[in-house]
């Protein structure tokens, strides 16, 4: 299942970048078309912070991830670079978890 | 692909070569970052083969990213490729952008899209010419390729060998992951309520329904106000201002 889905992603990707390249510019330049791919990234990947955060199993729960997301939060607000916000999350609830 | 055969005319050598180094600068800084991908997807149970798999077949962050998170929390692989998907719509807006500048046709187009991405984008948009445009694009899209790949493994590799991901933080490293990926699009106030409203939507159905639905049903928040908002153009094309490095690189 993990590679169908691998190689469905990778096909599926592939085909919009495509699209984009190729496709009449008339038919993906609609206004509405262009505001939900543009809104679709923001939604789920707000959606995917939410989950990975707060979600054990089926239950909603507040521990350590929560502390190493504010890290995160703080070193994008200090303007950090990707892999900095990345080892700051990672580092903050490592060391939660230690103590 | 050479300058010459542009149809604008040829790039002066000391810009084309300027343009080749910055990309290659782009390539290294986000390459950097194709490590925490690497460890972040063995973490979440894939094996180094198929983590290399995604970032040479899928080749575009986010949309890795999703669909190891989704399978993090315990998703099916099939709603983490639909969430992986979903991710990559962007980049078909990036693609009707630049056709007119690059305007490559065949087996140049297809071969270009593979290298259709956030950095390659944003290192080809405000080029004066084609050639410029197509040099910046090429350079970036390849030395990005090459670095992301090279990076995943390493970082696959690293990831493998550290044991419990919980005990390093990983877990936690993806949301950290997932809000940098959002953070540079949160300027905007539609955008805000957007992500929300997604949250708000995610996090709801988690107690009722099987894990990797509650991002997916976000979506609906993106239709929904996609569908009841109105501006003439939305899409925010990333320029070289937006990346970590090789924009203020210029001689």
């Amino acid at each position: 299942m993990m590679w169908a889905a691998i190689i469905f992603t990778g096909i599926g990707c592939y085909l919009l970048k495509i699209a984009g390249l190729s496709v009449p510019a008339a038919m993906l330049k609609r206004p509405v078309v262009q505001r939900i791919a543009d809104l679709l990234p923001v939604a789920l990947l707000a959606a995917l912070i939410g989950v990975q955060v707060f979600a054990t199993g089926p239950e909603l729960t507040v521990d350590a991830r929560l502390a190493g997301l504010l890290a995160a939060l703080l070193a994008l607000v200090l303007r950090a670079p990707f892999i900095v916000v990345v080892l700051a999350a990672a580092l903050t609830a490592a060391l939660i978890r230690l103590l | 692909m050479t300058a010459a055969s542009s149809p604008n005319s040829a790039l002066d050598p000391v810009e084309r070569s300027a343009i080749i180094r910055d990309g290659i600068v782009v390539g290294v800084a986000t390459g950097a970052y194709g490590i925490s991908f690497g460890a972040i997807s063995v973490a979440a149970g894939l094996t180094i083969l198929q983590t290399c798999a995604l970032s040479l077949l899928v080749f575009t962050g986010a949309s890795q990213f999703a669909l190891v998170g989704v399978i993090a929390t315990g998703g099916a692989p099939l709603a983490g490729a639909l969430t992986g998907l979903l991710l990559g719509t962007r980049n078909m807006l990036y693609g009707l952008r630049l056709a007119p500048l690059l305007s490559w046709r065949g087996w140049r187009r297809a071969a270009a899209a593979h290298l259709l991405l956030d950095e390659s984008t944003a290192m080809s948009v405000n080029r004066e010419s084609t050639a410029a445009a197509r040099v910046g694009f090429l350079s970036t899209g390849l030395a990005v390729f090459a670095l992301w790949n090279l990076a995943t493994l390493g970082g696959a590799i690293a990831g493998e060998s550290l044991g419990d991901p919980r005990a390093y933080g990983l877990d936690a490293a993806v949301g950290g992951a997932f809000l940098a990926l959002l953070w540079p699009r949160l300027k905007d106030r539609r955008n805000q309520v957007c992500a929300v409203l997604g949250v708000a939507v995610a996090l709801s159905l988690v107690p009722a329904t099987p894990a990797g639905v509650p991002v997916l049903a976000a979506a609906v928040v993106a239709l929904a106000i996609g569908i009841f908002t109105h501006s003439t153009d939305p899409t925010d094309i990333p320029t070289r201002d937006d990346l970590p490095s090789g924009g203020e690189r210029h001689s």
